[in-house]
C-alpha cells in the first residue's frame, strides 16, 4: 500500500475537538490534493470525522468550510493549474468554490465510530484518557480487516502501553501535534520498538506534505514537549509558593508570571501558559506522567486546590481565554486569583510594589515579539543574561534560577533518553512553544 | 479644435487602500456614493455652485461587480439637487473609463451642447479580496482568454510583456529602470497628501525593490508586487468648460488649462497585442493628440502616464518617443522622468504611488496636470520650463486596448 492508497480511507476520532478539528483540516486538504492528481482520477477518498457531539460536528463543518476557503485563496495560482482541464471553471471564484467542494466531499461527519472499521489509517485525538484510547483502538482493530494504522495525538501517555493494551503491535505511533495543529509547525513523532519502518516513513512523508517540522521523541511519558513544560510549570509554582511565605499568594503568582515572561523573554508567563493549556489539562498530564517517573514527584497541591475550586482556565469556543490563575480582559491580565479568599485581586492593587521589589530589567531588554526575530540569538541573549547576573535584585535571582532549571530539565530529557539530542529539545521549545531561545544554552552558567 | 475647451477646479479624494494609515481592511469603509459625492462637491465648491453645471459624466469600470451597482449617472443628484433633471451619464472603457469621462465632456463642450461639464471618475475596489478583485479586473480583457490567463490576470498580462522585454534587452538592465520607476513613484507620492503612498516611510526603496525578486509560485513570473499599482478606493473630478463657461463660473484662464489636442483610439480586444514590447495604441494615440495640438513631444513639460505596472511606464516612455525601443529602461534609470529630470512624469506618484482607483485614474491624471500647470500642486509642485508649457496625459484601458491621450496648455 503506497502513500496515496493509505490516505484513501482515513478516520479522525474526536474530530470536533480543538486538536481533532485541526488534524481533520490538514488531512482533508492533503487527501483532496491527492484526489486531484491525474493518476488518482476515479479513486474514492473518504475521511470520517468522528465525534460524540452532534453539535460539535455541525460547528466543525462550519470551521472546515471557512478554513478551506482561506487555504484555497492562498493557493489559487496552483489551483488554476490543477483545474486547467475544467473548461467550466474560469474565474478564481469558480476555482476556489470547486476546491472547497472537492475537500468537503471527502469529509463525512458522523457520531458512529463503526465507519472507522473500513479505514486504513485512524487518527486518535480523543481526550487524554489512556483507558478510553485503548478501548477505542481495540474495538476498531477487532472489527477492521485492514490491519489499520493508528496515529495517536496523545501528549503524555506512553505509546507502548497503548500498543500492548490495545493489541495493535507495530501499528501505532505517536503523532503529537501542537495547538492549534493547522498553525503550529511542530509534530513530535514517537515510535515503539515494534512500530514498522513503513509506518514511520509514512508518518514522515505525511508530516512533510503538510509542511511540519518533525522532532522524534522517545517513548517516555510526556515526551519532549510536556516533559519540559510540566517540570518548568512545577518549578514556577514552587517559586511562587516560596515567595508566598512572605507575601500574599496572588502577588507571588503575579511576580513569577512576570519574571517568566519579561525577564526570561518568553511569549507568556508560566501561569498564563498554564491557563492557556488549562489547569485541568496540566493537572491531568502530570497525573499521567507521574507514575512513569523515578525519583521525581510531578505533582502540585496548588493545581489540585484550583481544580477543587473549579478554576480551570482553558479557552472559550471563540478562542478567548477563560479565567484561571489569572483573570483576562480582552486578552490582557487584569487580576490574580486568591485561592484562600476565592476571589480575584486586581493587579493594580499591588503591581507597583511588586515591580519595585523585583527590580529593573537589564538595559539590553528586547520584548519577546521583537526578540524572536533576532538572527544572532547568542549575540543578544549572551550579554543580556550576563548583565542580569550583575544585578543584585530578587527578579534577576529568580530569573537566573528559572533559566538554570529550564536548562537542567532540557539536559535531563537528553540524559534520560527522551530526546535524542539537545538540538531536538531546543527545536521543540522554539517551534512548539515559540520560545525565543532554546532552554539548553550557555547563558545561565 | 473648433472651440476653446478648458479644464479647471480639479479635486481628488484620498486614494484609500493598503499603505494609508487610516485603512483597516477589517472595518467598514465609505462606499461608492461617498466618493462620488466627495469628488463632485469638491469641484462644485470651486465653481460657485452646481447650478452652473450643464451635464455630468461619471467614468467607472466595474461598480457593477465591486459594489453590485450600475447606472452611476443616477448619482449626480446626490452631489447637488441642482444636477437632477439635467443630463448625466456613465461611461466605461475599463481602466480608461476616467479618460472617456474627460473625452465625453470635451465633446459636449465642442458640440456646444454644454458650457460646463462635471467630469468624474470613481472606483471602490476594496470590497473584495485581491484574488477576487483579479477576476473582476480581468473584465478589461477578452473573457474568452480568462481561462488560460493567470490567477492575477492583468499582472499576468504585463508580466508576459516584461518577460519578453527582459529576454530582448536583459533582465538586470530592465529591472534597473523598473526599480527607478518605483522609487520615483514613492518619492512623488510622499509629497501629495491624497496619495495612497503618502505615508510611505521606507528609507531604502531601492534596497526593498531589489530584495523582492519576482516569484511565479506565489505571484507572477516577471513582476513583484512593487511593480504593480495597488487596490484603491477613490474618485476625482474636474470641470470641463468653454470660454463662456469660464466666465459663468468666475474662474480666470490663469487658473485653468486649455485642451489643445486629444485622441481616443481603441484596439481590437480579441487580438493579442501586435508587439509585446510596444504599447502600440498608446504610441498611436499620443502621436495623434500631439499632431492635433500641433506640437512635438519636446514641448511637453510634464506627463501623466498609465503605469498600472512599472513595465507599462517604461513602454510608455518608448511609445511617446522619449527613448528608442529598448532604451526606456536606461532613460528612466538615468533620472530623466524623475521630478527634477528633463521630463517629469507622474509627479504625484502615478498609479503605483498615488493609487489606481481604476475608473477614476484618467480624471486624476487631468487633475494632476491642471495642478502642475497652474501652480496648485502644493509640495508636489515641479519647476516647469517656460519653453515647455504643455502637459500630456495617457490613460489606458485593458492591455493597451482603449487609450485616451490629451494635450494641455497653461490657460
Amino acid at each position: 500500500m503506497n502513500y496515496d492508497e493509505r490516505l484513501q480511507h482515513v478516520s479522525v476520532m474526536g474530530a470536533a475537538g480543538k486538536m481533532g478539528s485541526g488534524i481533520l483540516l490538514l488531512t482533508a486538504v492533503e487527501m483532496a490534493d491527492l484526489s486531484l492528481k491525474p493518476e488518482n482520477k476515479g479513486k474514492s477518498f473518504v475521511l470520517n470525522a468522528i465525534d460524540l457531539s452532534d453539535e460539535g460536528l455541525a460547528g466543525l463543518m462550519d470551521y472546515m468550510r471557512a478554513q478551506v476557503l482561506k487555504i484555497a485563496e492562498k493557493k489559487t495560482v496552483w489551483l488554476r493549474s490543477v483545474y486547467a482541464g475544467r473548461e467550466d471553471l474560469i474565474e478564481n471564484y469558480d476555482i476556489i468554490e470547486q476546491y472547497i467542494n472537492d475537500v468537503m466531499r471527502i469529509v463525512r461527519p458522523t457520531t458512529a465510530m463503526e465507519v472507522a472499521y473500513r479505514s486504513t489509517l485512524v487518527f486518535e485525538a480523543v481526550s487524554e484518557n489512556k483507558d478510553l484510547k485503548v478501548k477505542l483502538l481495540k474495538q476498531i482493530d477487532q472489527n477492521n480487516p485492514h490491519k489499520t494504522w493508528f496515529f495517536t495525538n496523545t501528549s503524555s501517555v506512553p505509546i507502548h502501553i497503548i500498543e500492548n493494551e490495545a493489541g495493535v503491535q507495530g501499528r501505532v505511533l505517536g503523532f503529537h501535534f501542537y495547538n492549534p495543529p493547522a498553525v503550529q509547525k511542530l509534530v513530535e513523532l514517537i515510535v515503539t520498538p515494534n512500530t514498522t519502518a513503513e509506518a514511520r516513513q509514512f508518518a514522515l512523508d505525511y508530516a512533510k506534505a503538510m509542511g511540519k517540522v518533525v522532532v522524534p521523541s522517545n517513548d517516555f511519558a510526556g515526551f519532549i514537549g510536556n516533559g519540559h513544560f510540566m517540570r518548568d510549570a512545577l518549578h514556577g509554582i514552587n517559586e511562587a509558593l516560596e515567595l508566598a511565605k512572605n507575601r500574599p499568594l496572588p502577588e507571588a503568582i503575579y511576580m513569577i508570571n512576570k519574571v517568566s515572561q519579561d525577564f526570561l523573554v518568553r511569549p507568556m508567563g508560566i501561569f498564563q501558559l498554564i491557563d492557556y493549556v488549562g489547569v485541568d489539562v496540566v493537572q491531568f498530564i502530570m497525573k499521567v506522567m507521574n507514575p512513569h517517573l523515578q525519583n521525581e514527584d510531578l505533582h502540585s497541591d496548588l493545581l489540585d486546590k484550583m481544580m477543587e475550586l473549579g478554576v480551570k482556565g482553558g479557552q472559550h469556543s471563540s478562542g478567548a481565554q477563560k479565567d484561571g490563575f489569572l483573570k483576562y480582559e480582552k486578552g490582557a491580565v487584569v487580576a490574580v486569583f486568591d485561592p484562600t479568599k476565592q476571589t480575584y485581586v486586581n493587579i493594580t492593587d499591588f503591581q507597583a510594589g511588586c515591580d519595585e521589589y523585583l527590580g529593573k530589567l537589564p538595559e539590553a531588554f528586547v520584548p519577546w515579539k521583537n526578540a524572536v526575530k533576532i538572527k544572532d540569538k547568542d549575540a543578544h541573549f549572551g550579554p543580556y543574561f550576563a548583565a542580569m547576573k550583575t544585578m543584585n535584585t530578587p527578579g534577576a535571582a529568580i530569573a537566573l534560577r528559572y533559566g538554570r532549571n529550564s536548562d537542567a530539565i532540557g539536559r535531563k530529557l537528553v540524559a534520560d533518553k527522551v530526546a535524542h539530542n539537545e538540538q531536538d529539545v531546543n527545536t521543540v521549545m522554539l517551534t512548539g512553544f515559540f520560545h525565543a531561545y532554546g532552554p539548553i544554552n550557555t547563558y545561565f552558567n | 479644435m473648433r472651440r476653446k475647451v478648458y479644464m479647471t477646479a480639479g479635486f481628488n479624494t484620498i486614494s484609500m487602500g493598503t499603505g494609508r494609515k487610516e485603512f483597516n481592511p477589517k472595518k467598514s469603509r465609505p462606499g461608492l456614493e461617498h466618493y462620488i459625492k466627495e469628488a463632485g462637491q469638491g469641484v462644485v465648491s470651486q465653481i460657485g455652485g452646481a447650478a452652473h453645471i450643464d451635464e455630468t459624466v461619471v467614468g467607472n469600470f466595474m461598480a457593477a461587480r465591486f459594489n453590485k451597482q450600475a447606472h452611476l449617472g443616477g448619482f449626480a443628484g446626490l452631489i447637488a439637487h441642482e444636477l437632477e433633471f439635467k443630463p448625466s451619464l456613465s461611461v466605461e472603457g475599463a481602466c480608461g473609463s476616467g479618460g472617456l469621462s474627460l473625452i465625453s465632456g470635451i465633446r459636449s463642450v465642442l458640440a456646444e451642447t454644454a458650457e460646463v461639464v462635471l467630469s468624474l471618475g470613481v472606483e471602490v475596489q476594496n470590497t473584495v479580496k485581491a484574488i477576487y478583485g483579479a477576476d473582476i479586473l480581468a473584465g478589461a480583457g477578452w473573457f474568452a482568454n480568462r481561462k488560460k490567463g493567470h490567477a492575477y490576470f492583468f499582472p499576468g498580462q504585463f508580466s508576459d510583456r516584461a518577460g519578453v522585454y527582459y529576454e530582448k534587452y536583459g533582465f538586470d538592465y530592465a529591472r534597473k529602470g523598473m526599480c527607478r520607476w518605483f522609487v520615483n513613484a514613492m518619492e512623488n507620492a510622499r509629497l501629495d497628501p491624497t496619495a495612497q503612498e503618502y505615508h510611505n516611510t521606507v528609507e531604502d526603496l531601492e534596497g526593498l525593490y531589489n530584495k523582492m525578486k519576482p516569484n511565479g509560485a506565489s505571484f507572477v513570473d516577471h513582476l513583484n508586487v512593487l511593480d504593480c499599482s495597488k487596490v484603491s478606493d477613490g474618485a476625482s473630478g474636474i470641470a470641463i468648460v468653454s470660454e463662456e463657461g469660464l466666465k459663468r463660473i468666475g474662474i480666470s484662464k490663469a487658473d485653468a488649462v486649455e485642451i489643445v489636442g486629444f485622441a481616443q483610439l481603441t484596439r481590437n480586444i480579441t487580438l493579442d497585442p501586435p508587439n509585446p514590447v510596444e504599447v502600440t495604441t498608446i504610441k498611436m494615440a499620443a502621436a495623434a493628440a500631439l499632431r492635433n495640438a500641433g506640437i512635438s513631444i519636446d514641448q511637453v513639460g510634464t506627463i501623466e502616464t498609465h503605469d498600472c505596472f512599472s513595465i507599462a511606464g517604461l513602454l510608455a516612455v518608448e511609445a511617446l518617443g522619449l527613448a528608442e525601443a529598448g532604451k526606456g529602461a536606461e532613460f528612466v534609470a538615468a533620472g530623466h522622468t524623475s521630478r527634477n529630470g528633463s521630463i517629469p512624469m507622474n509627479t504625484t506618484g502615478g498609479l503605483i504611488g498615488w493609487g489606481h482607483p481604476t475608473g477614476g485614474t484618467g480624471v486624476h491624471q487631468a487633475v494632476t496636470i491642471w495642478q502642475q500647470l497652474t501652480g496648485k500642486a502644493g509640495n508636489a509642485q515641479i519647476m516647469l520650463n517656460p519653453q515647455k508649457p504643455y502637459g500630456l496625459s495617457i490613460n489606458m484601458g485593458g492591455d493597451d486596448v482603449t487609450v485616451v491621450a490629451i494635450v494641455y496648455k497653461r490657460g
